[in-house]
């Protein structure tokens, strides 16, 4: 089946089956390896990516449900000025240890501060709750987060 | 604050939030195939035969007969099969390895490969395994270690003792969930196989390759490949998965890949020992502690793996963080027809804290005294004699530590209020770790060594086996040559380890990397930088030697276990839900002795890390067995803290330095594990106004408890 969307603010058309995960079009199929699978039941969010701005565990998506939709991953998000603040405030808190989950944090810390740009920590921690990190135990994440909204007026 | 403690960026923060830095499932080879283990379906079985399907070209069943050497994971004992010769011992034991390129059809394979099995009697729990139901797995008693020490006059103190004490304390089993799951790749080159895998401890692997491959030390080369996370679980399984990729590639001669899916991974990896542990304690008139008599049992699942030294840990931290004048110890590790228990964050050390913690508790409300003021009355102080009759060489810093987290928690305020009516309570817990190997292992096993490389763009690459694994390593290396030489960050390299390229510094584990191998960097590069105008490019070499004030005897057991040890103290206050018996978390506060934290930052970071992992441990992770069977193995079953489900933690540092540590560090990574599980009971304990003796502590439980 052809599948239009928005990658990264490019239109780009797969053929593939249209029950196979967007996880793996995104990795296997287009080769962009920043999103990674850490249960693929849709528990850890390593796979997050945004679709038309919600954050969503790209392997729980056959990828016919996002026809023309917008995807968003950490490769299209890093060289924006949002997601700059984002890993600046990431790198500044200490929030990064083994990384695995970070790419998935990136996108979550994304969705949070659209969402609200000065958010409470209770707030982030709600935001950040379907996003699982055995390294940290969150709390150098939140303050990231804090940090990308202080140093980030404006952008969101 | 001293210069070395002040945080810098790390440096491998960016490339990993941005997503460029890739892990081994984000690596392609040309050709690369994909491996699937075949695993046993029988907890326990001979296996009668196995009948094969006809297997289209390009694809293969790798299996015991495709290994050239000895059919072994070489570990300490070589009792764990690479591939099972005739007898099953585990649900989940490696038979064979489907190889090929398309992943469906390697499927295919795999399901229609029939195995006829003749089934024997498990045996699962710790009484079934000391009965030797269905016949002994290992040996002739299921033992894979059976030690005993003791120290004082313990018969003595039970004999004048005016009451004795007693406690049953159990903890779980738990499963390390590093959210990258387990992965390794092998490829053929320059006529040799070579690994490339997430784990832990490069050399380890290249030794059990060498041994399923039989060949020489230049037979094999390993590489770490960046890890997402392995808090000792990928110390020992790596082995196991590189074992079976080495034989794989040796006869196909081609790159084959294996990465585990989440449910792979928590049914077949290995797990922490679950634990029994009663202790006895001698108590006299005025309800002072005259000695203890501690019996563990540690569940080793079916092959030994680390047990025997993983026990050793449980046996030498049995006291904990207290001077008992006379004790007794015995630790027995059982074989068992569950996975392998093995190596995780603690390493036998978190069961004997929970369990010694909890009773020094109970006996404190039996005695109707505050607890943290009982447990203060026998701090281990500098000098004092430790279980195994050695010496605490340090300043023992336990009475300031109490101080803080008495003011940080509001402890005494708490303390009085909770006591008084149903639904809050405040626990505080203590730990010590002993730092590096046990006993004379750094010495007598390990032997690390460590290279400094002065190259010709005055560039200094540090050459060691040890791994970034999330713990920060990539930066604090680099932090102590960078401020030895006096030099900055950037002009220090330390890449990932190849063993063709850096020698055996020893594995990452034990809280060794930073206070043993960190010390020999500091060292090498004190000497780079007395040389550094001899030559434009050199190399120093440093070879670990035993700190002049310990002594061991690995016969008795007696001797220093430690050259020294991490302290820590966590309070932690909850409120429990009358109805529901659910538990919040309401407050978290740790202070702890790592000598100089490195960096101050990560050091924060492994405390918050391994603080809220431990409440996991005692709060939520439940893995329950069925028939050799684990009922929770997906992430949605296996439940580990989200950020919902604890509050920030609160923590601070006592300096305290080591002279034999790198700028007076010493171990942190696994003591910060070693407090929280035992402070949340407590404070469950107090709030429902019953004793627990038993992790996790889940509504159920509580339920169980008060009815």
């Amino acid at each position: 089946m052809k599948v239009r969307f928005s990658l990264n603010g490019k239109e780009i058309s797969v053929d593939v089956d249209s029950l196979r995960r967007l996880l793996d079009v995104i990795r296997e199929d287009l080769g962009l390896t920043a999103i990674k699978e850490g249960c693929g039941e849709g528990e850890c969010g390593a796979c997050s990516v945004l679709i038309d701005g919600k954050i969503v565990n790209s392997c729980l998506v056959p990828i016919a449900q996002v026809g023309g939709a917008q995807v968003l991953t950490p490769e299209g998000l890093k060289g924006t000025p949002r997601g700059k603040c984002i890993v600046d405030g990431f790198t500044e808190a200490g929030s990064v240890q083994c990384g695995f989950c970070t790419p998935g944090m990136l996108m979550a810390a994304e969705a949070i501060l659209t969402k609200n740009p000065n958010p409470t920590e209770a707030e982030i921690r709600e935001g950040l709750s379907g996003n699982l990190c055995r390294c940290t135990g969150y709390d150098m994440i939140v303050r990231g987060i804090e940090i990308a909204a202080e140093k980030g007026e404006g952008l969101w | 604050m001293k210069d070395i403690q002040k945080a810098v960026p790390r440096v491998d923060a960016r490339g990993k939030a941005e997503g460029t830095t890739a892990y081994l499932a984000d690596l392609r080879m040309e050709g690369m195939l994909h491996g699937k283990f075949f695993r046993s379906t029988r907890a326990r079985a001979r296996i009668v035969s196995i009948r094969k399907p006809e297997l289209p070209a390009g694809y293969y069943i790798i299996d015991k007969d495709d290994v050239p050497g000895e059919n072994v994971v070489a570990m300490i004992e070589n009792d764990w099969p690479a591939f099972v010769d005739r007898e099953v011992n585990y649900l989940g034991e490696i038979i064979s390895l489907v190889v090929g390129p398309d992943r469906e059809e390697i499927v295919r394979i795999h399901d229609s490969i029939e195995v006829e099995y003749e089934e024997l009697e498990p045996a699962f729990s710790l009484e079934e395994a000391s009965a030797l139901k269905g016949g002994p797995i290992h040996g002739k008693d299921n033992l894979f270690a059976d030690y005993f020490i003791s120290k004082g006059t313990p018969d003595e103190a039970f004999r004048k003792a005016a009451r004795i004490i007693e406690d049953t304390c159990d903890t779980g089993l738990q499963e390390h969930i590093y959210i990258e799951p387990q992965g390794m790749l092998g490829w053929w080159e320059d006529d040799r196989v070579v690994l490339k895998g997430s784990l832990q401890c490069p050399y380890y692997v290249k030794h059990a390759a060498q041994e399923v491959l039989g060949c020489d030390d230049e037979g094999i080369r390993v590489i770490q490949s960046t890890t997402g996370g392995a808090f000792g679980g990928k110390e020992d399984y790596p082995e196991v998965i590189g074992a079976a990729i080495a034989v794989a590639v040796n006869r196909i001669k081609k790159p084959v890949r294996i990465v585990f899916d989440r449910t792979e991974d928590i049914s077949f990896t290995c797990k922490r020992h679950p634990s029994r542990i009663r202790f006895r304690t001698a108590v006299d008139e005025k309800g002072g502690i005259l000695g203890m008599d501690i019996d563990i049992h540690l569940s080793g699942g079916a092959y030994e793996t680390y047990s025997d030294v993983v026990l050793q840990r449980t046996m030498f931290t049995a006291t904990g963080v207290y001077d008992i004048p006379s004790s007794r110890v015995r630790g027995r590790a059982w074989a068992t027809n569950m996975v392998p228990s093995g190596a995780f964050r603690g390493f036998g050390a978190p069961q004997a804290l929970f369990g010694i913690e909890t009773h020094m508790n109970h006996i404190a409300r039996e005695l109707k005294v505050d607890p943290l003021e009982y447990k203060s009355r026998y701090f281990l102080q500098k000098g004092a004699a430790t279980v195994t009759n050695g010496r605490i060489y340090e300043d023992v810093l336990l009475p300031e530590m109490t101080r803080q987290i008495r003011e940080m928690s509001n402890y005494k305020r708490k303390y009085d209020e909770y006591s008084k009516s149903f639904g809050r309570g405040i626990g505080v817990a203590f730990a010590l770790h002993g730092c590096g190997f046990t006993g004379d292992g750094e010495q007598r096993l390990i032997k690390a060594v460590v290279r400094l490389v002065k190259r010709e763009d005055e560039k200094i690459e540090i050459l060691v086996s040890n791994v970034e694994m999330g713990q920060g390593l990539l930066t604090t290396y680099r932090k102590i040559v960078s401020k030895v030489l006096g030099v900055p960050l950037e002009m220090i390299i330390y890449e990932n380890p190849d063993t063709a390229r850096v020698p055996d510094s020893g594995p990452t584990a034990a809280s060794r990397s930073i206070m043993v191998v960190g010390y020999l960097l500091q060292e090498a590069a004190k000497e780079l930088k007395q040389r550094w105008d001899d030559e434009s490019s050199f190399e120093v070499e440093k070879h670990f030697k035993m700190p002049p004030h310990t002594s061991w005897n690995q016969d008795t057991l007696q001797g220093d276990a430690y050259p020294s040890y991490g302290w820590g103290v966590v309070a932690v206050e909850v409120e429990v839900d009358p109805v529901t018996f659910e538990v919040e978390t309401k407050g978290i506060w740790a202070v702890h002795d790592v000598g100089v934290p490195i960096d101050e930052r990560v050091m924060e970071g492994q405390v918050t890390g391994g603080v809220i992992q431990a409440l996991g441990y005692g709060s939520l992770e439940k893995l329950e067995l069925k028939d050799g069977r684990f009922y929770q193995n997906t992430m949605t079953d296996y439940m580990i803290p989200t950020s919902l489900d604890f509050p920030k933690v609160e923590g601070s540092f006592v300096e305290n330095p080591y002279p034999y540590g790198p700028f007076g560090a010493k171990g942190g990574g696994e003591l910060v594990f070693d407090s929280a599980a035992p402070a949340f009971s407590a404070a469950v304990e107090q709030a429902i106004g019953k004793p627990i003796s038993r992790i996790p502590v889940i509504p159920e439980d509580i339920m169980e408890v008060l009815s």
